[in-house]
């Protein structure tokens, strides 16, 4: 693997995150339980679609060709995607969604932190930008993660079966390969494993203030960021967010 | 309606030196979520720098009533405000 | 309009009050919630700000159905920035009822079990992507006819959340306009979406003016108040005289083969729309009223253990940091 071929491959996983997750979010617009928590989750929704623009647009570039932020997001097959399992899952109740976004924001807090000083001017760039709207969205899933946990005995019992739902997608965010290997010697990118310790320490921390516990098992899905085995809701996803541009290609929107 | 979030009254400092000005208000569990809130709602377009929230029922208005006893008496003293004073033009700015 | 047919309150108050009262918005001072208003005044105006507030909600929901089908990453942002907006609107206009004694949750539930109305217009489906530039282009291009002149309104709390409004509004037209613009200039596919989405929302957008002028009951008194400014049918013909040049601009054809310019009258005349599709719209009976209200309902369903959740965690903190000091 060249390079070049592992920094392309780096920044889809990084723009395929936010691109899906954000899709996920934005489904919830005009369906939230209170006009605060619409008008809250759109507010992510649109960073995140924001930080896809920047890190898809960067892969198109690194790529060399002439594909464009929205060529990769709208014309590639699921097979091509390399988001986590963890954000393309469905959306569940508003537990799910809110503790799947916690766990997302808290890796994604720490990544984007580290690749702050990443090597590629581009990439720091990037990473400086998102990392202060992630710091307000993991402050926010935070405390609504807590809030439900430590509330009602139905909005704790959801909020564990969220956990317990979830938590097998976790591990994947830790794997490391080749990719990794090469972004690590490159200074682009820290291994993800290296993550993992400040992970736990702020996951437990905040799920314990939630009353929740933590699954034992460690077992962990994989085959997102690979594209090797994505989940059966991924092509349902594209289904819908790519309809507009297969049934009509090459027109101008 | 009993579990129905408290209303907040909302206040920002749209930039640095200015006082706080009151934007709207909006619902909230209770403090901390209320100033996100205002973060998420009322400083979409950049808006502000600094938030403060109050509870809606916690606010002391003055009654229209009171309008004259509470206000007339400032009306009344005009020189309070600099236009009071005539200042020659050849003084300059003041 | 947002607020269609709002039936105003007859009001047996002291004359000499009301007549003090009427005084003050002739004179156009704003009447704030503290003072002293006809009960009559507070109730439509209730109805009419918790109509409008309502619509915004409802109204989230067709343009919502397109969102996560938009063709490119920023016609998606710029999409779901333009709902949110729709929900902080109706946020506004919430708080702005709120201040007469009736809480958000109560006007909620009025919406939800049908005692309150919202407008006909979001009754009516989005079925393709340039649906979605012609509800921002017709139907917000409709909507700031009516709010634009509501700012001036006699009731402080609902004139500062117009000004709020109108202010975030600027842009929605615009990009709806715009997003319409691609599609009327694109392949002859797109260009027949375009057309089929003004030939479709024409008439429902002439519709949110609310019924003719010599058919609505409900005009003097709320005109005298000044929390009705324009007559209906004086709105529509403004709606019509701007709007007709766009769709020329655009090369498509007018939705309406009796538009002609009135050199006479100097406006376009129009055909009026079918007004008993229009009180079938209000009566429930629209393509969409059962399925816009039902999205509603499970979002308010679904949401009270979020709500009761988040409530119940604030009390627990709170009871914990009053025994800790």
């Amino acid at each position: 693997m060249t390079r070049e071929d592992a920094f392309s491959q780096f920044l889809l996983r990084m723009g395929d995150n936010t691109l899906v997750l954000g899709h996920r979010v934005s489904e919830w617009c005009g369906h939230a339980p209170v006009l605060e928590e619409d008008i809250a989750l759109a507010n992510t929704a649109l960073d995140l679609i924001g930080q896809t623009q920047m890190w898809l647009g960067l892969a198109g570039e690194v790529q060399g060709g002439s594909k464009t932020a929205d060529d990769l997001a709208f014309l590639r097959d699921a097979w091509d995607f390399r988001n986590v399992l963890l954000c393309e899952v469905p959306n569940g109740d508003f537990g799910r969604t809110l503790m799947r976004q916690f766990l997302f924001d808290a890796w994604h807090s720490i990544q984007l932190g580290r690749l702050m000083k990443s090597s590629d001017e581009r990439v720091a760039a990037i990473a400086e930008k998102a990392s202060k709207e992630v710091a307000y969205h993991l402050e926010r899933s935070a405390d609504t993660v807590v809030g439900l946990g430590d509330g009602t005995e139905e909005s704790r019992r959801r909020m564990q079966e969220a956990l317990d739902y979830l938590w097998p997608y976790v591990g994947e965010m830790f794997q490391s390969d080749e990719v990794d290997a090469e972004m690590v010697k490159a200074g682009i990118a820290p291994d993800p494993a290296s993550l993992r310790e400040e992970y736990d320490a702020l996951v437990s921390r905040i799920l314990g203030d939630a009353t929740l516990t933590i699954p034992e098992s460690s077992f962990a899905h994989k085959g997102g960021r690979t594209g090797a085995m994505h989940t059966e809701h991924l092509g349902h996803l594209l289904t819908q967010m790519q309809w507009l541009q297969r049934a009509y290609p090459g027109a101008k929107w | 309606m009993k579990n129905e979030w408290p209303l907040w009254e909302i206040f920002i400092r749209g930039q640095h030196g200015m006082s706080h000005r009151h934007v709207g208000s909006l619902h909230a569990p209770d403090a901390e979520m209320a100033i996100k809130n205002a973060r998420d709602v009322y400083t979409r377009r950049n808006e502000g720098v600094s938030i403060w929230v109050v509870e809606a029922n916690h606010i002391a208005a003055s009654s229209p009533s009171d309008k004259g006893p509470l206000y007339e008496p400032s009306e009344s003293k005009v020189y309070r405000h600099p236009t009071f004073f005539d200042i020659p033009e050849e003084v300059g700015a003041m | 309009m947002y607020a269609q047919m709002v039936q105003s309150e007859a009001t047996q108050d002291d004359p000499e009050k009301l007549a003090a009262f009427q005084a003050r918005i002739d004179a156009g001072e704003k009447i704030e919630p503290k003072d002293w208003m006809p009960e009559g005044y507070r109730k439509t105006l209730i109805r009419q700000i918790g109509q409008h507030a309502h619509s915004e909600i409802v109204g989230q929901l067709p343009e919502g159905n397109w969102i996560t089908r938009a063709p490119t990453l920023e016609r998606k942002a710029i999409l779901l920035a333009k709902v949110q907006d729709e929900a902080g609107h109706g946020l506004y206009l919430y708080c702005a009822a709120e201040t007469m004694g009736v809480s958000r949750d109560e006007l909620t539930e009025m919406l939800l079990d049908g005692r309150m109305k919202y407008s006909s217009i979001f009754n009516y489906p989005t079925l393709n992507w340039a649906d979605i530039g012609a509800v921002g282009w017709l139907v917000d291009g409709a909507a700031i006819m009516n709010q634009v002149p509501l700012q001036r309104t006699s009731f402080g709390p609902y004139s500062r959340a117009m000004i709020r409004i109108c202010k975030e509004e600027s842009f929605h037209a615009r990009q709806g306009f715009d997003a319409i613009r691609k599609m009327a200039e694109g392949t002859p596919a797109q260009k027949k979406m375009a057309q089929d989405a003004v030939n479709r929302l024409w008439f429902p957008a002439l519709m949110m003016f609310g019924p003719s002028d010599k058919d609505s009951v409900h005009s003097a008194q709320s005109m005298a108040w000044k929390i009705k400014i324009n007559t209906n049918d004086e709105l529509r013909q403004k709606f019509v005289d701007q709007t007709v040049p766009q769709i020329e601009f655009l090369g498509l054809d007018l939705p309406d083969p009796t538009i002609k310019w009135n050199e006479e009258r100097g406006h376009y005349d129009y055909s009026d729309p079918d007004w008993s599709e229009f009180f079938e719209v209000i009566k429930g009976n629209g393509p969409c009223n059962v399925d816009r209200l039902a999205a509603r309902n499970k979002a308010w369903d679904d949401g009270a253990w979020v709500r009761d959740g988040l409530l119940a965690h604030a009390k627990k903190k709170a009871a914990r940091q009053h025994a800790a000091e």
